[in-house]
């Protein structure tokens, strides 16, 4: 019985999710109705969560970029990246995010996983191009088409990011499912687990590059 | 030994000075909340390692008290216009575009070059030529561009102030995973996931092994966490034993399908959440929403491969 009320933080996380309340709030609230309901005292679930956020500041490291993102806004980035792409004849919104797909898949694939990224190539690069090619097509955007268009943009880096990184050998992934099965006294090379991305990687790339030109057409309408 | 403590203290250093400068900014009426904050989270990247377990926790309890309670507002620092921007673009050019690739290309050239550098731990390589590119690039910037002392910093604070508390959510997340393996959430989950597979059917299982790795990737916001226990549970007994499936095929398929749940979730902060806010997006849903789409049908597709390439 005591088992199944550990579940009750995940009931916390989806109920705080679909309330709509502050996340933060959510977390923390789950992250004490688990560590209480699995029997822990209060002082040592604060003292877990505490010991496991200082564990886990690396997560938060990207956000030293920042000030060379915002400078060079100041300076005009966001300004400039729209110029370059309005003067290429050609450049349509869809056309360039999926040549961002694929830059993106393929340099995942090659373990570059960090020379991208939300704050350091969508925000400052990927998403204002995107947008000045949506633009350039069909006049300016309202505020919900402009929406649309940056969550484009930010989705286009995901995929690339997840549905390319598998297929480098050296991945924590790949690392992480050679572990388990080597306890599990089953011996694959990290080779044979790193092909079987590739299927995966190419319909990725179908499935969204296709939506990406179908987001376009839609666009116009 | 440089690692991870540098690192620590170039953010710490950061975000100290965000505080100071938000003490000050008398365009936001929150003002002392917002230096609050970033200054809680100063003292976490400088001291963390000081402050014990407890400490640690009391801090975090701080920062969400803070963020949940809505003391946190959005400073206005001193920047340039639109029209500026737009001038400025014009003269100064495509070499703008210089500083921006500093970053990427020092990351690339030194995940390669560092790993031998006798004094660098090589586990952090490519944290740390993140941050030796971001010093080059405002380096260059410094030099080039000659920006009023304080800019980097004021406009590095204009953009966390847009981020706002989500800056810690991917954190805080990764923090509750901890708690939900400590209390072994996991295995009573995979306990559950193991009974309710019908017999017999080698479609059935294998869709439920996928769709059981993409809906356990959405509750805890990882697939690297889904993974160990969806294995034990589902692939490992049942399709790898059971039905002698090849396993690479389905371990790494189904890592994949994992993937396609980590496309659909606000737990994932750092990829659904936190970009929504760098948008500004007025949906901070807005970034799942527009991967649905591609989430779903290719985790039908990654059920397909499991099925026909898993079980020749």
């Amino acid at each position: 019985m005591t088992d199944w009320l550990v579940l009750s933080g995940i009931l916390v996380v989806v109920i705080g999710f679909v309330a709509r309340l502050n996340p933060l709030l959510v977390v923390t609230a789950a992250a004490l109705v688990t560590g209480l309901a699995a029997g822990f005292g209060p002082v040592t679930v604060v003292s877990a969560f505490g010991k496991a956020f200082n564990d886990n500041r690396y997560v938060s490291i990207i956000w030293i970029v920042l000030p060379v993102i915002g400078l060079l806004e100041r300076y005009g980035l966001q300004q400039r990246a729209r110029t370059l792409i309005a003067g290429l004849r050609g450049a349509t919104v869809g056309r360039l995010l999926v040549a961002y797909l694929v830059a993106r898949q393929l340099t995942a694939a090659l373990g570059l996983t960090s020379v991208a990224g939300q704050a350091q190539t969508v925000r400052p690069l990927v998403a204002p191009m995107a947008e000045a090619a949506a633009e350039q097509q069909h006049g300016p955007l309202g505020d919900e088409a402009r929406d649309k268009v940056r969550a484009m943009a930010a989705a286009t880096d995901n995929v690339g990011l997840f549905f390319g990184e598998d297929i480098f050998l050296a991945i924590a992934s790949i690392l992480l499912i050679k572990g388990f099965l080597e306890q599990n006294g089953i011996i694959l090379a990290p080779l044979q687990l790193s092909v079987w991305a590739i299927p995966t990687a190419i319909l990725a790339f179908l499935i969204h590059g296709g939506r990406l030109l179908l987001f376009e057409r839609r666009l116009r309408a | 030994m440089i690692g991870l403590p540098a690192l620590y203290a170039l953010a710490g250093a950061m975000f100290a000075a965000f505080a100071a400068l938000s003490a000050r900014d008398r365009s936001n009426p929150r003002r002392l909340g917002n230096a609050a904050f970033w200054g809680l989270l100063a003292v976490s990247f400088l001291l963390g390692d000081q402050l014990g377990d407890l400490g640690n926790g009391l801090l975090v309890l701080a920062l969400v008290a803070l963020a949940g309670f809505g003391a946190l507002g959005r400073g206005d620092p001193p920047t340039t216009s639109s029209a500026e921007r737009t001038e400025l673009a014009g003269r100064l050019g495509n070499r703008l575009f210089l500083p921006a690739l500093i970053i990427p290309a020092t990351a690339l050239a030194g995940t390669f070059l560092l790993r031998h550098v006798p004094f660098v731990d090589p586990k952090q390589v490519t944290l740390l030529s993140l941050g030796l590119g971001v010093v080059i690039a405002l380096a260059v910037c410094a030099v080039w561009l000659r920006p009023p002392p304080l800019a980097p910093l004021q406009e590095g604070r204009r953009l966390i102030d847009s981020v706002g508390w989500a800056a810690v959510l991917p954190q805080m997340l990764a923090a509750l995973g901890a708690v939900f393996a400590l209390a072994g959430v996991g295995d009573v989950l995979g306990g559950l996931a193991g009974q309710i597979i019908p017999a017999g059917s080698l479609f059935a299982a294998v869709a439920a092994f996928a769709c059981g790795m993409a809906l356990f990737t959405m509750i805890m916001g990882n697939a690297f966490a889904a993974f160990p226990v969806i294995m034990a549970a589902i692939g490992l007994p049942i399709l790898i034993r059971g039905y002698g499936g090849d396993p690479a095929v389905v371990a790494a398929v189904g890592m994949l399908a994992g993937f396609c749940g980590t496309l659909m979730t606000p737990m994932a902060a750092n990829f659904n959440i936190v970009p929504a806010a760098l948008l500004e997006l007025k949906d901070r849903n807005g970034v799942i929403r527009a991967q649905i789409g591609t989430a779903l049908p290719l985790l039908a597709c990654n059920i397909l491969i499991i099925y026909f390439a898993g079980f020749r």
